[in-house]
């Protein structure tokens, strides 16, 4: 490969990771506007409508005022770990996406074989997005220690136990998918599930897709989760963080939103397939935006209506609920798949016999 | 070419912060080094397409070992200048085993395993060559019996824990949460006719 060559690829990786970084943040801070409309309509009251027609330039006003704000890091704080803390828990947020397929395009007829449209399609995507998801915890964790005051510490404790737990059902709830796909690959997954609502993966791991958004609002710490920004800790971890750094958490938390929604519409929704296949004439990379929006929706809803858990009323639906769930889901999934007599009934959505 | 300079990019960097891991006054820093030393050893998993081990890697040592380590390291009061206490002390052996792994290391160095033609020059496999599949066939089937014997002796160590830590302290008051979850507005409020 000569230097040029290797200019040219690298001239592409970028364009490839600004065309998924740029828009994620754009969706970011839309989904904020929406979240305020959401909840507003839901309390019926208005939101945010005043900056522009309809309070649509709100998100960037919002933008401009957190930029323009002072940083202020405390005296006795841990300088270099406060500055990377929310570095730390933006990065693994965006990374993931690297993996993620956001459809299938066979550009208008140019190519022979419809290529999968992800920045890289590895053979472990599945186990990539959960180890990579895995680490926002340091952030947090810096976060908390390097503010140097109790309430972030408290809040940061708080956090990496209740993500540390639901990463486990998560982790087990996917295994579920992986035996009926045979595949890490996300791609191969969705293909797996191609032919129309019925052959979805919602329909045999009904109990695997709650269990599976369920613990990602607890991983993103999502509202009836959000016990690590509660008030009665002044907002948790971020307490000391200010002006961008502040707005560099939330901005991870809602990319990691976007990436719980797209992978569960990935995992079990089908991914870009449309729910009847006539309909797939109509781009496959609306539908996959269409039900992760709706997923995303669904976030803000649980927002709107759930009042926050208990700590150890979330630990134990955590341990106690959700994980013997999952263990007992993969033994059902087993057994049926090697049953004799069984296996007739689960065929149908296994992909790999 | 490009997978010499990442080679040595991730063994470089692995290497300093390995250093770093032992040489830095701060034990939080300390552990933020290890992890970035686990992210190159997978880096040089990734480049031996050992996908699998590079990402499980991340997934367990980073993604759940170390934030133990941080959350205990957390918890501790560590005195710095109570770090160098006993050096003169220690400082003998740890250097009798430096010394040791340095004279093997030349020695395996000159004794021609590193040599040109041996270093791996292979092909690279192809994006069909799915090593998770390989390594589950032949951890299910060929190693069964080692597998299996290291689950369960995980499950005992898993056990073990618990007893160990387990304190049934008989002062301590416990909610039954399922019997609170069920409460309805009969049994707490009664209509009372005036």
């Amino acid at each position: 490969m000569s230097v040029m060559d290797m200019a040219i690829q690298a001239g592409i990786w970028a364009l490839e990771i600004l065309a998924i970084a740029a828009p994620v943040a754009l969706t970011v801070a839309y989904i904020t506007y929406f979240e305020r409309r959401i909840i507003g309509w839901i309390q019926v009251r208005q939101g945010c409508n005043r900056v522009g027609p309809a309070g649509l330039l709100q998100p960037l006003a919002d933008g401009l005022k957190l930029l323009l704000k002072e940083t202020i890091i405390p005296a006795r704080a841990n300088k270099v770990l406060f500055v990377a803390a929310p570095l730390l828990s933006l990065v693994p947020a965006l990374v993931a996406f690297a993996v993620v397929p956001f459809g299938e395009t066979s550009l208008f007829g140019i190519w022979e074989t419809p290529h999968i449209m992800a920045i890289s399609n590895l053979n472990v995507g599945l186990l990539y997005v959960m180890a990579i998801s895995s680490l926002s915890i340091y952030g947090v964790l810096m976060a908390g220690w390097a503010s140097n005051s109790k309430y972030p510490i408290i809040g940061s404790i708080r956090s990496t136990c209740q993500m540390i737990s639901y990463e486990i059902s998560m982790g087990f709830g996917l295994v579920t998918v992986m035996m009926l796909a045979g595949s890490l690959n996300l791609a191969d997954i969705v293909h797996a599930q191609a032919g129309g609502i019925l052959h979805w993966y919602m329909i045999p791991l009904f109990p695997m897709l709650i269990v599976f958004f369920i613990s990602g609002c607890a991983e993103t710490g999502r509202t009836p989760f959000d016990l690590t920004e509660t008030e009665e800790l002044v907002s948790g971890y971020y307490t000391e963080y200010s002006g961008m750094w502040f707005a560099t958490f939330s901005l991870a938390e809602y990319g990691a939103m976007i990436l719980i929604s797209l992978l569960t519409s990935i995992l079990f929704l089908g991914g870009w397939y449309a729910p009847i296949p006539a309909l797939d004439i109509i781009p496959g990379t609306f539908w996959l935006l269409g039900k992760s929006a709706f997923l995303i929706f669904v976030f803000i809803w649980f927002r709107a209506t759930f009042p926050r858990y208990r700590y150890d009323q979330m630990m134990r639906l955590g341990w106690k609920i959700f994980l013997p769930w999952t263990l007992g889901w993969i033994f059902v999934v087993g057994m049926f798949i090697y049953t004799p007599g069984l296996d007739g009934i689960i065929n149908f959505w296994l992909a790999w016999r | 070419m490009l997978e010499t300079a990442f080679f040595n990019l991730f063994a470089g960097l692995a290497i300093l912060s390995g250093m770093g891991v032992v040489l830095s006054r701060n034990t939080m820093h300390s552990v933020m080094f290890l992890i970035l030393c686990f992210f190159n050893a997978a880096g040089l998993f990734f480049l031996l397409d050992a996908e699998f081990l590079g990402i499980i890697l991340i997934l367990i040592y980073v993604g759940a070992v170390m934030v133990l380590f941080m959350f205990v390291i957390m918890m501790l009061e560590v005195n710095v200048a109570r770090l160098r206490e006993g050096i003169t002390q220690y400082l003998p052996l740890g250097g009798m085993i430096a010394v040791i792994l340095l004279i093997e290391f030349v020695a395996a160095a000159s004794s021609g395993v590193f040599a040109d033609g041996a270093m791996a020059t292979a092909a690279h496999l192809g994006q069909e060559v799915n090593n998770t599949k390989q390594i589950g066939m032949v951890l299910y089937t060929q190693y069964l019996l080692g597998f299996e014997i290291a689950a369960i002796i995980l499950l005992v160590a898993l056990i073990g824990s618990i007893v160990l830590t387990l304190r049934g302290r008989k002062d301590a008051k416990y909610q039954n949460m399922s019997a609170q979850v069920k409460v309805r507005r009969e049994d707490r409020v009664r209509k009372v006719s005036m």
